[in-house]
């Protein structure tokens, strides 16, 4: 059941098309990823959706309600972690976390229970009483994360959550955003542009440009491209390749000194094709990744940046926002 | 539309980071102090005549207009500082009413402006001004009205702005005329014309003088009754308010 729907959505910045058309729909209890290059039009979909800014045309609800006239009814269903932090750096964790449960009305006989559940969720219940400026960018999100769990969304969006962090602390953080489904019964919308990140999704959308160019499991996204590449090397690569050829009809090519092919079924090819020739030295399969399939669809590489120097710089700032008081 | 749980958590967030931040309390407090002693205290000598009392009194009422102007003001620009580091799209996602917001932010600004006031105000001894506990009340009644009006005030600044960057034209172009242009250093009617125009709009002149009033008695130096200073003051918060509340709800 489609908990999330996005019809013909359009947004223009004076002149410039940022989401240009698009359409999709998001199953319940599902992880959705948004795939895409810098200045794709991620960030300004996902602010239409939580109702910041309005759509030029086009429609999307969440959990039936309209993002543009049932705001409220959109704003309590959804909980949010933006691509740059929204923490207080100058409260602690707990008065984060306090802040957030007073906004969304969390009854008073339920917030300090609710605050230690996510606390000891995210693993952080030993510095709950510590300034948000003391933790570092791993801790930050996840604290983020916990506070947008804390008044029980039905849909999670979770802008890059993972930008900036060391690969360990980007693990630890996967771990736990993809228990959320289960343990927590929420919709997890997610944008990202680090593809194997995206390889978790239950389905993918990618976009480039404003527009969608394809939305699917990540499985079926990668059986486009026509299967896995088996590379094979042998003492007689010449004769291994006129044997493959005639035995399996594969289109072999060679190179340096190994031969490779794209077969649909990598796992259950690799034996049959080792039986039939002699003398094999090393096999590997290669299976295509979801960066391939963007490469093809799109004829470019995402890049991967670490934090922008506009967010450096806005760091140094903050620390320094204080002398004008 | 109105919701307290909203109101509540904006200001007691306020409030704490008021208190945590000792810096922040000891320079709001030194400005006023250096204005009037090193500013008041040099220009005494020069003034006093004309005035028939000490220089260092008369601006008195004008130092705590200044105090409630600039706390007050800063409190309400820190929106500013909330925009730009994102914290003001944790409070603009989640679902409660821009006014709650707004008035949320207004008496944060009022609550820490009022504190800082009161302290100022605890120096009157030493001024030579004789004060009794009513009078101390109704001051602080003023204080209350005059730092919600320009919090209000401030709070419609604020929504021009995404980033500190223009923060240097808020201050020379709005805060300090308004200081100087408020009768709170010397007495407007000795301004030019055109300059006397000003302070008829400015709402902290209407605060300076119900200070005077309540602080200095019927010296002579006040411009306006009293009745008019409180309307003026009501009036313009409850614009302010409401324009504050409409500029918010914009929605890109
Ligand atoms: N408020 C705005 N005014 C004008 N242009 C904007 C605004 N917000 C976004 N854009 C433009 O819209 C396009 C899409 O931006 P968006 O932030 O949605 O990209 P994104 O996919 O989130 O990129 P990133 O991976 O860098 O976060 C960009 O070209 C951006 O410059
Ligand atoms: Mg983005």
């Amino acid at each position: 059941m489609p908990i999330i729907k996005v019809e013909n959505l359009v947004k223009r910045f004076n002149g410039l098309t940022a989401v240009n058309d698009i359409s999709f729909e998001v199953d319940k209890g599902t992880i959705f990823g948004f795939l895409g290059p810098n200045g794709a039009g991620k960030t300004t979909t996902i602010n239409i959706l939580c109702t910041l800014l309005s759509p030029t045309s086009g429609n999307a609800s969440i959990a039936g309600h309209d993002c543009k006239t049932e705001s409220s009814d959109v704003r309590r269903s959804i909980g949010i972690v933006f691509q740059d932090t929204t923490l207080d750096k100058d409260l602690t964790a707990y008065e984060n976390l306090m802040f957030h449960s007073y906004l969304y009305n969390v009854k008073r006989s339920e917030m300090k229970e609710r605050i230690h559940d996510v606390l000891h969720f995210i693993g952080m219940y030993e510095r709950k009483n510590d300034l948000v400026k003391k933790f570092s960018g791993g801790m930050k999100r996840r604290l983020e994360v916990a506070r947008g769990m804390l008044h029980r969304p039905g849909v999670l969006f979770l802008d890059e959550p993972t930008l900036g962090l060391d690969p360990q602390t980007r693990a630890n953080l996967w771990e736990f955003i993809v228990e959320l489904p289960q343990k927590h019964n929420v919709t997890v919308f997610m944008t990202t542009h680090y593809m194997e990140e995206a390889e978790v999704c239950d389905r993918i959308a990618i976009i480039d440009n404003g527009r969608l160019i394809a939305v699917d499991t990540p499985d079926d996204l990668k059986k486009t491209l026509g299967g896995d590449v088996i590379y094979i090397k042998s003492s007689d690569n010449k004769k291994a390749r006129s044997e493959i050829e005639k035995m399996f009809g594969l289109e072999v090519s060679e190179k340096d000194g190994e031969l490779f092919m794209t077969c649909s079924m990598g796992d259950s090819c690799i034996p049959e094709i080792i039986r039939s020739i002699s003398d094999v030295q090393s096999v590997r399969l290669q299976r295509p990744t979801l960066n391939d399939v963007f490469l093809k669809m799109t004829g470019k590489d995402i890049r991967e940046e670490e934090m922008s120097e506009g967010d450096v710089f806005k760091e140094t700032i903050r620390s320094h926002r204080r002398r004008f008081g | 539309m109105v919701e307290a749980n909203v109101i509540y958590v904006l200001v007691a967030r306020e409030f704490k980071k008021f208190v945590r931040d000792k810096s922040r309390l000891i320079s709001t407090l030194v400005r006023p102090l250096i204005w009037l002693f090193l500013v008041g205290g040099g220009m005494s000598r020069l003034v006093t005549p004309e005035l028939g009392m000490s220089y260092m009194k008369f601006i008195f009422p004008g130092i705590l207009g200044m105090t409630i102007l600039f706390s007050s003001i800063f409190s309400s620009l820190s929106i500013i500082w909330d925009k730009e580091f994102g914290m003001m799209k944790e409070i603009l996602v989640a679902p409660v009413s821009r006014f709650s917001v707004v008035i949320g932010k207004a008496l944060s600004g009022t609550l820490i402006s009022v504190i800082q006031t009161v302290i100022i105000l605890m120096l009157f001894p030493f001024l030579g001004i004789k004060m009794g506990l009513l009078s101390i009340c109704y001051a602080v009644a003023i204080a209350v009205l005059l730092s919600f009006c320009i919090s209000s005030l401030g709070i419609i600044i604020a929504t021009f702005y995404d980033s500190f960057e223009s923060f240097s034209v808020i201050m020379n172009f709005i805060i300090m005329p308004m200081f100087f242009l408020s009768g709170a250093m010397y007495p407007v009617n000795k301004l030019p014309h055109v300059l006397q125009v000003i302070t008829r709009i400015n709402p902290l002149t209407y605060g300076v003088d119900a200070l005077k009033h309540v602080l200095l008695g019927d010296s002579g130096i006040v411009d306006f009754p009293i009745v008019t200073d409180i309307s003026v003051l009501a009036v313009s918060s409850l614009l302010f308010v409401a324009a504050a509340g409409f500029l918010f709800e914009r929605k890109k």
